[in-house]
């Protein structure tokens, strides 16, 4: 008995402590995760201390950090490569797990942290060539002696915080999913790269596309997908002279397309709303007699903030702006003499190519009319709690051949069979071009430095103290024929290769025009005068235009002016459709309550402020409008995934062809026009807003219906910003979502001194337990900017200078 | 009483050095040199550890503005009550500090004879 009782307790005690120091399932290790000596109670931050120094023994020289109030450093060092080692020491004490995390994601290790749940998310990234492109990247940026200092001791810095760090220090994401963080390496750089590519340039349509052309053929295709939109206002002003002999552009081939293979797959959600906005008005338009520039990249907001403050001073340089975690140098930002900013361009950089096999071995695949080998690529991705997964993918020269006939693909877009050719698998030194762009005094250093630029390829503005302005949509674009791409292409056939590049030079760009500003909102990059093929399609013109038209007006521009139109609400394709859609509804079958909507609509002012009913009203409307005109003539089935015409050309229809067969029902008897649908859809829209929210009340105001969220990168609503109130929307200039967003507003007004201004949805710190992760948030909710203090010394005096930190 | 403040102390330096589940080990070391009944284990087991854990984090969360409580509350609970980590926290060290005081104790009673015990 008293040899039961002891063996029974002791076994029950080793028990629970076992249970409690290891993970169940999503359950972290319970215990070492509440212990106040090691848990997350350590990473719950109190105010900073006095000044510090320490020594990390990475620097040549002292580098001395000042913080301001908002928690961004401002680094002082003696020479470059103690101010990236800096840099990446700083970055890290911050936000140590988002650059380990989104630097696993790109390299398909997800899985290695949370286990098999991510294992087709680890498949696809590999399958895409991320680490193939990451790879070529990162021996690029070796080459150049400036690009391989910064990254080499960026990667020190990094390290050096890493290096000092107990489990208890660990981030609170470690100590969640318990794992700990590995050394850095510049290849992490170059999968941040990577990263950010397989965010902004990936867009692909051309498996949807063909499936379209093989159902509706190539007259109606051409008619309903046009390659330049009824409404535009593109980004090198209509009229500019291009100022260059173009080299010869490839000959669109006359032999007959492939025939594309039946594939079940969906439609992939696009996030149109992932673009941003950029501009600067000339000195002639503002009130200091210097130019202002703003810029807004809208990406899906999350936390911890994709962005990082901080100014940067050496010996050749001054630089303020917003850094990325994971990347030396200031991406967008200022110094003394210029300031730039970018928007993406969304260029069609991914092509699929159909590859024929020699035989079920896949040893060889035809091209050029003979029999080439395929080389091989082994991706062996470690899964928590499981044997490794080893993962054979087949590279031609196109690219990796992502899914083979019968493998189940990840992402909905990708053609089963196909080869992607990729920008992101080119080799480039992209860190060279935001190097110089720090450094740069005038306009021709901003070409010379956008000269090196590869990918995603972006809308560089830009504006200096000689009083010049400038755009230019600007990467490494491939070199084709027209439209190729826009569809399925020819893996065998030599004439369906990229041709090279679009000479750097020649790349679309504009310095001073006549119209006293630059801008860009994701629009087509210019009017189809520019002698080749950057796209078909590009976001839609609404903030284009209402930014262009707002700058048209502007006199005596300030930063504020600036500001208050990076928060415009206006919601253009409202102002345009409204006024053709509106008189044909059929008000007499409307309901009491469908009619209290369609006065709403009435009398809205197209303005998309959160106390408003009618963008609720008319955001829905318009999607089951979109639906109710193409799902009969375009449905997914279960052998054919087909995309809708866009918004635009919808509206073209309706306005020039009411009548159109388009707006029958094909699957109704009776024949349905414009009037018809429009107030179907309306009904059934306000049906549904019922249904969420009840009769016509407060419960419909756009700011609570939107809802907008910034969620934590691990996707904890606990650490995220839930039900954020805020006006803006889709294509509205303050494009906030209810899950994208403005992810850093910069309005930087030159000068004798540079005057600057910013914010994000978050903070500095990518601590949750910190008072510096959220702080941020209501002054960007707010649509107010902090100023940036641009310091010239370490000895510089400022009521905002909290703490001073020496690094040896 | 005394051998709560001597598991309190000892925990708390094992603690700062060795992993968290070394409160175990001294709550049973503890118990086993000394403890009058298995109930009174239990308690000097489960208090000693829970003290030294309930102080710190209160310390913890009396210098913080609350709102990272909370948010862990959310993460953890799924209720965003301040005080439910600490709680959890307490009860959670409290129950192995007090299981391994328990252990201590009829280790003890198996291993030496009634007699001593009665002695000591």
């Amino acid at each position: 008995m008293r040899y039961t009782k002891a063996i029974v307790s002791i076994l029950l005690t080793v028990l629970l402590v076992y249970a409690l120091n290891r993970p169940w399932g999503t359950i972290p290790a319970f215990a070492p995760l509440l212990s106040p000596f090691v848990g997350f109670w350590q990473n719950a931050e109190t105010d900073t201390a006095g000044d510090e120094e320490f020594t990390l023994g990475g620097t040549t020289e002292p580098v001395t950090v000042i913080f301001d109030d908002l928690a961004i450093p401002h680094v002082f060092a003696q020479n470059d490569h103690d101010a990236y080692f800096a840099q990446g020491y700083l970055t890290a004490r911050d936000r140590l797990w988002q650059m380990e995390f989104q630097t696993h994601a790109a390299a398909g290790r997800v899985s290695e942290i949370v286990g098999d749940r991510a294992l087709e998310l680890d498949r696809y990234n590999r399958r895409l060539g991320m680490g193939f492109g990451a790879e070529k990247s990162v021996k690029a940026m070796m080459t150049d002696a400036r690009s391989r200092e910064s990254v080499e001791a960026y990667t020190a810095g990094v390290n050096a915080y890493i290096k000092q760090l107990k489990p208890s220090d660990y981030p609170l994401e470690y100590k969640l999913l318990g794992y700990a963080p590995e050394p850095w390496e510049p290849l992490k750089c170059a999968y941040f790269l990577k990263y950010m590519s397989g965010v902004l340039a990936l867009g692909a349509d051309d498996l949807n596309m063909s499936n379209v052309l093989a159902k509706i053929g190539p007259k109606a295709t051409k008619e309903l997908f046009p390659d330049y939109p009824f409404h535009e206002d593109p980004i090198i002003p209509v009229g500019t002279k291009w100022d260059f002999k173009p080299v010869a552009i490839p000959k669109v081939p006359t032999e007959s397309r492939p025939v594309i293979d039946p594939i079940t797959m969906n439609w992939p959600e696009h996030d149109p709303a992932i673009g941003s906005n950029n501009w600067a008005v000339s000195a002639q338009k503002s009130a200091s007699g210097y130019p202002i520039l703003a810029n807004d990249p809208h990406l899906t907001l999350s936390l911890p903030s994709i962005w990082y403050q901080m100014q940067i001073v050496t010996p050749t340089m001054n630089v303020y702006g917003a850094t990325m975690p994971g990347a030396p140098g200031v991406i967008i930002g200022f110094n003394k003499r210029v300031a730039w900013g970018v928007t993406n361009v969304g260029a069609d950089v991914l092509d699929f190519y159909r590859i024929r096999f020699k035989d079920n071995t896949h040893r060889e695949y035809w091209h050029d009319n003979q029999w080439k080998p395929v080389t091989r690529r082994i991706e062996t991705i470690k899964v928590k709690g499981l044997p490794n997964v080893v993962d054979t993918v087949l590279y031609t020269h196109h690219g990796p051949v992502m899914y083979m006939a019968g493998q189940q693909p990840f992402a909905k877009n990708v053609p089963i069979g196909y080869a992607a050719r990729w920008i992101g698998h080119e080799e480039s030194n992209d860190f060279l071009t935001y190097y110089l762009l720090d450094r740069a005094n005038n306009h021709a250093d901003y070409r010379k430095a956008l000269s090196y630029y590869g990918a995603p390829a972006q809308n560089f503005v830009f504006a200096d103290t000689q009083k010049d302005i400038a755009i230019s949509p600007n990467g490494k674009f491939p070199l084709k024929w027209k439209d190729q791409g826009k569809f399925l292409l020819d893996g065998t056939n030599p004439a369906d290769d990229w041709h090279g590049w679009i000479p750097a030079e020649q790349n679309p760009h504009v310095k001073n025009p006549p119209r006293g500003f630059v801008s860009s909102a994701n629009q087509s990059s210019t009017d189809p005068t520019y002698p080749y093929y950057i796209n078909w399609q590009f976001a839609p013109a609404e903030r284009g235009t209402r930014i262009n038209e707002r700058l048209t007006t502007m006199r005596n521009a300030t930063p504020d002016s600036l500001r208050m139109l990076q928060n415009d609400n206006l919601n253009v394709r409202a102002r345009w459709s409204l006024p053709v859609f509106l008189p044909t509804v059929q008000t007499q079958k409307l309901t009491g309550e469908q009619k209290k909507a369609f006065d709403i609509l009435k009398t809205w002012r197209y303005n998309n402020d959160i106390a408003e009913i009618g963008p609720t009203i008319y955001t829905e409307w318009m999607r089951q409008y979109m639906n109710g005109v193409w799902q009969d003539d375009f449905p997914n089935t279960d052998s054919t995934t087909l995309r809708f015409p866009s918004f635009d050309r919808t509206l073209e229809l309706a306005e020039k062809d009411p009548a159109a067969q388009w707006f029958d029902n094909v699957k109704t008897p009776p024949r349905e026009n414009l009037s018809d649908i429009l107030t179907q859809t309306l009904q059934s829209a306000v049906d549904s807003l019922i249904r969420l929210h009840g009769p016509v009340g407060n419960a419909w105001q756009w700011g609570p219906h939107k809802a907008t969220k910034i969620a934590h990168l691990a996707r904890l609503d606990a650490l995220s910003a839930v039900n954020v109130q805020i006006g803006g929307g889709n294509g509205i200039v303050n494009a906030t979502t209810e899950r994208t967003g403005p992810s850093w507003r910069m309005v930087v007004a030159l000068g004798s001194q540079p005057k600057a201004y910013g914010v994000y949805p978050g903070g500095q710190s990518g601590n949750p337990g910190s008072r510096n992760y959220l702080n941020m948030l209501e002054t960007w909710r707010t649509g107010k900017l902090n100023e940036l203090l641009f310091l010239q010394s370490p000895q510089d005096k400022n009521a905002r200078i909290r703490q001073k930190v020496i690094i040896k | 009483m005394y051998q709560i403040v001597l598991i309190a102390f000892l925990s708390l330096c094992a603690q700062f050095f060795l992993p968290w589940w070394t409160l175990a080990i001294v709550a049973f070391a503890i118990c086993y040199w000394r403890s009058p009944g298995a109930g009174w284990a239990f308690w000097y087991g489960f208090a000693g550890v829970a003290i030294v854990w309930l102080m710190y984090v209160l310390l913890i969360q009396l210098r913080t503005d609350g709102v990272f409580v909370g948010r862990m509350s959310e993460l953890l609970f799924k209720a965003n009550t301040p005080f439910l980590p600490a709680l959890a926290t307490s009860i959670v060290s409290g129950l192995v500090g007090g299981l391994a005081g328990l252990s201590g104790f009829y280790v003890r009673q198996a291993t030496t004879t009634q007699i001593i015990n009665r002695i000591s």
